[in-house]
C-alpha cells in the first residue's frame, strides 16, 4: 500500500515537472543579443529610434531626457537631436497624444514604457528584453484587424506596426499539423516578404535589437553601476569576512 | 539604587565620565552585564543559531531602509507608483535603498523560517521556554501583516490584486465577512484610503508591535537562557564557587565575535542579491509589479509573494472534496477517541457530540471560509507547538531516527506546497497540495502521539563541543 502510494506521488511530480515546461505555450521568444547593452552606439540608436518612432504615442514619464547622458550622449547632443522644441532637457519624457483619444483609436491607452522591459519577463519563457525584441520582429499584415496589422508574440495587439517603413510587410508561414486529432495552424518560423522596407532582414534585426536595447536599459538606468559598485562590495566583505573569521578563531581559542 | 560612587579629584578624564553615568543611569550598565557580559550561553551553538541575530539585523535594516523610503515615497494611488520609480532613478542611492529593501523583506522571512526550523530541531520551545516561542510566533504573525500591508506600497498590478485577494478572503467568513473587508478596505474596492491606511500599518503600527515582541522574546530568553543543539539544560552544571554555567560562555565576547563572523557572510549573500539579482528571479519583485495597478484589468495569474505562498497552496487545497475529507477526519478521530481514549464517559459523549457539529458546520459554510480557516490554523497551530511535542528527549539528536525522517518530509511538503502556491493551479496540483496540507496538520495534531513512539538515545549530561 504505501509502496502504491509512494509511486503515484513521484509519478505525480515527475508530471508536474512535466507540465512546467508545457505550461509556457504561445511562441517561443528570440534571445536578444544582450551584448547590446554594452555597446553605446547600439544604445544612443536605439534612444534615436525611440524618440522618433515610440515616444510619439508612448510616455517614458520616469525617465529624464537628460539621464541619457548616461549612454554617452552631451547634454547638448541631447538637447539638439532629441528633444521636442520647447521641452527642457531635465524633463521627463512625456508623449503629447492625449490619452482618452489614444483608447479610442487603438483599444487601449498606449502603456508608459519607462519599465516596460522589466515587467514583460516571464519565468520560463525568458526576459523582457527577449519579449520585446521578438514583438518587434513579429509583426504581419491582417486585413481583419482594425489597424491591418497583427503580430504572433502579441496576438490582435492594439498597436500598428510603427517600425514598417523599416521592415517593410511580411507574411508568416504557418503549416498545417495534427495533433491528437486536432488540426492547427503552426507557425513554420519561416517569412515570406510582401514588400521590402528600407532595410534588410538583418539591418532591421540589428535595429531592433538597438530599440530594445534601449528599452531594457531605460528600465533601470542604473543597473551598470549597480553591478559595478556590487563587486568592490562584495571584495570588501571577502576580506571582511576573513578578519571576522580570524578574529572569532582567536577568541574561542580559550574555550575547551 | 546603587551606591553614588565619588572618585578622587584626580582620577582619569574616562574614568569620571563612566562614574558620572554609572551614578546617574545605573540601569544601562546592569542591562549590559545581564544581557551581554554576564549571560552565559551554550558553548556548543551551531551554525542554526545564526539565525536570531540575522533576524536581528535585517529588522534593523529594514526599519533604517524604510525610514529613507518614506521621505521620498508617496502614499497617494495617484502618486505610488511613480514616487517608486523616482526613487529608483532620481533619488540619490534611492535605488540601493529599495533595493534592500525590498531583499530584505525576503530575507527577514528566510532567516525567520530558519530560525524557527531550528527550534523545531532542537525542542527550543519546550518547558521552560514556551513563552520564548509564542512571543517568536506573534513575531512571525506581525511580519506576516508587515508583508502584506507593505506589499501594497509599490500599487504594481501584483500589489494590487494581491491585496484584492487576500481582503476578499476576509468577505468569506460568515455574517461579519463582507463588513469586515468593507473595513479593512476602507472602500468598495482596493483604492486610495486602502492604501493610505495600509501605509499607516506599514510604517507605524505593525512595526511598533513587532519591536515590543522582539523586546519581549529576548528578554524572556535571557530569563531562561538559550538552549542548544543537545538539548540539555546548562544551568543544570554550574560551577559551584562561581555559580556560573559549566557549558556556558559569556556572550560578549564569544558570541558577539562569532556573530560578526555569521553576519558578515550573510551580508556577503545579501549584497549579491542586492546587486546583482535583486528581482531575484521574479521572486522578490515580482515582473507584474512593474506594471502600474489597474482596477480594470485583472491579470491571468495572481501569486502571492514566495512567502506567503505555503500558506496560500493550504487555502487553495481546500476545495469542496477537501472539506468532505476533513469531515471524514474529524468523524474518525472522535471515533477513535471515543474508542480508544482513557476518557469518562461524559467526555466522550461531548467529543462525539462536538465532532457531529464540526461536521454540520463543515458542510454548511462555503468551503473558501474553510480555506481561511486552514490558512489561519497553519499559522497559528505553531504557537501550539510546545503543549504538542511530547517526546521525552527536547533535541533531535536524542530522537529516534525515523523522527529525522518525519521532519524531513515536513520540510520536503512545506517547500512543495510553497512552490504550488505560485504556480496556477491544475487538478493533479490541486490533489498534491490537499496530501501537503494534510500531512503538515497531521505533523502536528499527531504529535503529542507520535512524538513519543520509538527508542530514545541516551542524552549526556554535558553538552558535547569540539574546541575549534
Amino acid at each position: 500500500m504505501i509502496k502504491r502510494i509512494l509511486q503515484s506521488v513521484l509519478l505525480s511530480l515527475l508530471l508536474l515537472a512535466g507540465g512546467a515546461h508545457a505550461a509556457g505555450g504561445g511562441l517561443a521568444w528570440d534571445k536578444f543579443p544582450t551584448e547590446k547593452l554594452k555597446d553605446s552606439a547600439a544604445l544612443q540608436h536605439g534612444a534615436k529610434l525611440f524618440v522618433n518612432y515610440c515616444l510619439n504615442c508612448h510616455s517614458a514619464a520616469y525617465m529624464r531626457y537628460n539621464r541619457m547622458v548616461d549612454i554617452g550622449l552631451t547634454t547638448e547632443q541631447i538637447k539638439d537631436n532629441l528633444l521636442f522644441a520647447g521641452d527642457k532637457v531635465g524633463a521627463t519624457m512625456k508623449a503629447a497624444i492625449d490619452a482618452r483619444q489614444a483608447k479610442e483609436w487603438f483599444g487601449a491607452a498606449p502603456p508608459d514604457l519607462s519599465v516596460i522591459a522589466r515587467s514583460r519577463s516571464a519565468a520560463g519563457q525568458g526576459s523582457g528584453a527577449d519579449y520585446l525584441y521578438t514583438y518587434l520582429r513579429t509583426y504581419y499584415r491582417d486585413d481583419s484587424k482594425p489597424t491591418g496589422w497583427n503580430n504572433l508574440a502579441f496576438p490582435s495587439v492594439g498597436m500598428p506596426h510603427v517600425l514598417w517603413q523599416l521592415q517593410g510587410e511580411r507574411r508568416p508561414i504557418f503549416e498545417k499539423k495534427t495533433d491528437h486529432g486536432h488540426e492547427s495552424e503552426v507557425f513554420t518560423g519561416r517569412w515570406e516578404v510582401v514588400k521590402a522596407g528600407t532595410l534588410d532582414a538583418r539591418e532591421y534585426d540589428n535595429a531592433a535589437a538597438d530599440l530594445v536595447a534601449f528599452l531594457q536599459w531605460m528600465s533601470e538606468p542604473v543597473q551598470k553601476t549597480r553591478v559595478q559598485l556590487g563587486v568592490w562590495v562584495l571584495v570588501f566583505l571577502g576580506l571582511f569576512t576573513v578578519i571576522a573569521w580570524f578574529l572569532n578563531a582567536a577568541y574561542w581559542k580559550d574555550v575547551k | 539604587m546603587a551606591e553614588f560612587k565619588e572618585l578622587p579629584a584626580d582620577a582619569p578624564i574616562a574614568q569620571k565620565a563612566v562614574t558620572w553615568f554609572h551614578n546617574r543611569f545605573p540601569t544601562a550598565f546592569e542591562a549590559y552585564r545581564v544581557h551581554m557580559s554576564e549571560y552565559y550561553a551554550p558553548k556548543n551553538m551551531n551554525f542554526w543559531y545564526f539565525f536570531g541575530v540575522l533576524a536581528m539585523l535585517v529588522l534593523v535594516l529594514q526599519i533604517v531602509t524604510g525610514i529613507f523610503l518614506v521621505m521620498h515615497y508617496k502614499p497617494d494611488a495617484a502618486l505610488a507608483f511613480a514616487s517608486v520609480e523616482y526613487i529608483m532613478r532620481d533619488v540619490p542611492w534611492g535605488w540601493l535603498v529599495r533595493y534592500m529593501h525590498s531583499t530584505g523583506a525576503s530575507a527577514f522571512f528566510v532567516v525567520v523560517y530558519l530560525h524557527m526550523f531550528r527550534g523545531l530541531l532542537y525542542g527550543s520551545y519546550r518547558k521552560p521556554r514556551e513563552l520564548v516561542w509564542i512571543f517568536g510566533c506573534a513575531i512571525f504573525l506581525c511580519m506576516m501583516a508587515e508583508g502584506f500591508f507593505g506589499y501594497l506600497l509599490p500599487w504594481g498590478q501584483m500589489s494590487y490584486w494581491g491585496a484584492q485577494v487576500i481582503i476578499n478572503l476576509f468577505a468569506a467568513i460568515p455574517f461579519v465577512g463582507p463588513d469586515l473587508a468593507l473595513l479593512i478596505r476602507g472602500d468598495y474596492v482596493v483604492g486610495d484610503a486602502t492604501l493610505n491606511r495600509f501605509f499607516a500599518f506599514h510604517v507605524i503600527a505593525v512595526p511598533l508591535v513587532l519591536l515590543g515582541l522582539v523586546v519581549a522574546h529576548l528578554l524572556a530568553l535571557h530569563d531562561v537562557g538559550s538552549n542548544n543543539p543537545d538539548g540539555i539544560e546548562i544551568k543544570a552544571n554550574r560551577d559551584p564557587k562561581t555559580g556560573i554555567p559549566l557549558d556556558g560562555i559569556a556572550f560578549h565576547p564569544y558570541y558577539t565575535v562569532h556573530d560578526i563572523m555569521g553576519v558578515s557572510v550573510f551580508l556577503m549573500i545579501f549584497t549579491a542579491i542586492v546587486f546583482f539579482a535583486p528581482e531575484m528571479g521574479g521572486y522578490f519583485l515580482e515582473f507584474n509589479n512593474f506594471i502600474p495597478a489597474d482596477p480594470l484589468q485583472t491579470p491571468a495569474h495572481i501569486a502571492p509573494v514566495w512567502y506567503f505562498t505555503p500558506f496560500y497552496s493550504m487555502l487553495r487545497a481546500t476545495t469542496d472534496p477537501m472539506v468532505n475529507v476533513l469531515c471524514v477526519v474529524v468523524a474518525l478521530a472522535a471515533l477513535l477517541a471515543a474508542w480508544k481514549g482513557a476518557l469518562p464517559g461524559r467526555a466522550k459523549l461531548a467529543i462525539l457530540v462536538g465532532a457531529a457539529v464540526a461536521i454540520v458546520l463543515l458542510k454548511t459554510f462555503d468551503a473558501k471560509f474553510w480555506g481561511v480557516v486552514v490558512m489561519g490554523a497553519a499559522v497559528i497551530i505553531l504557537f501550539f507547538l510546545p503543549w504538542l511535542d511530547r517526546s521525552p528527549a527536547r533535541s533531535i539528536r536524542y530522537r529516534p531516527d525515523w523522527h529525522k525522517a518525519v521532519y524531513g518530509v515536513f520540510v520536503v511538503f512545506f517547500l512543495i506546497l510553497g512552490w504550488l502556491g505560485i504556480e496556477p493551479p491544475s487538478d493533479l496540483k490541486t490533489l498534491l497540495a490537499q496530501i501537503g496540507t494534510v500531512y503538515y496538520f497531521g505533523f502536528f495534531l499527531l504529535m503529542p502521539w507520535w512524538s513519543r513512539q520509538g527508542t530514545f538515545k541516551p542524552v549526556p549530561d554535558r553538552v558535547v563541543f569540539r574546541p575549534h
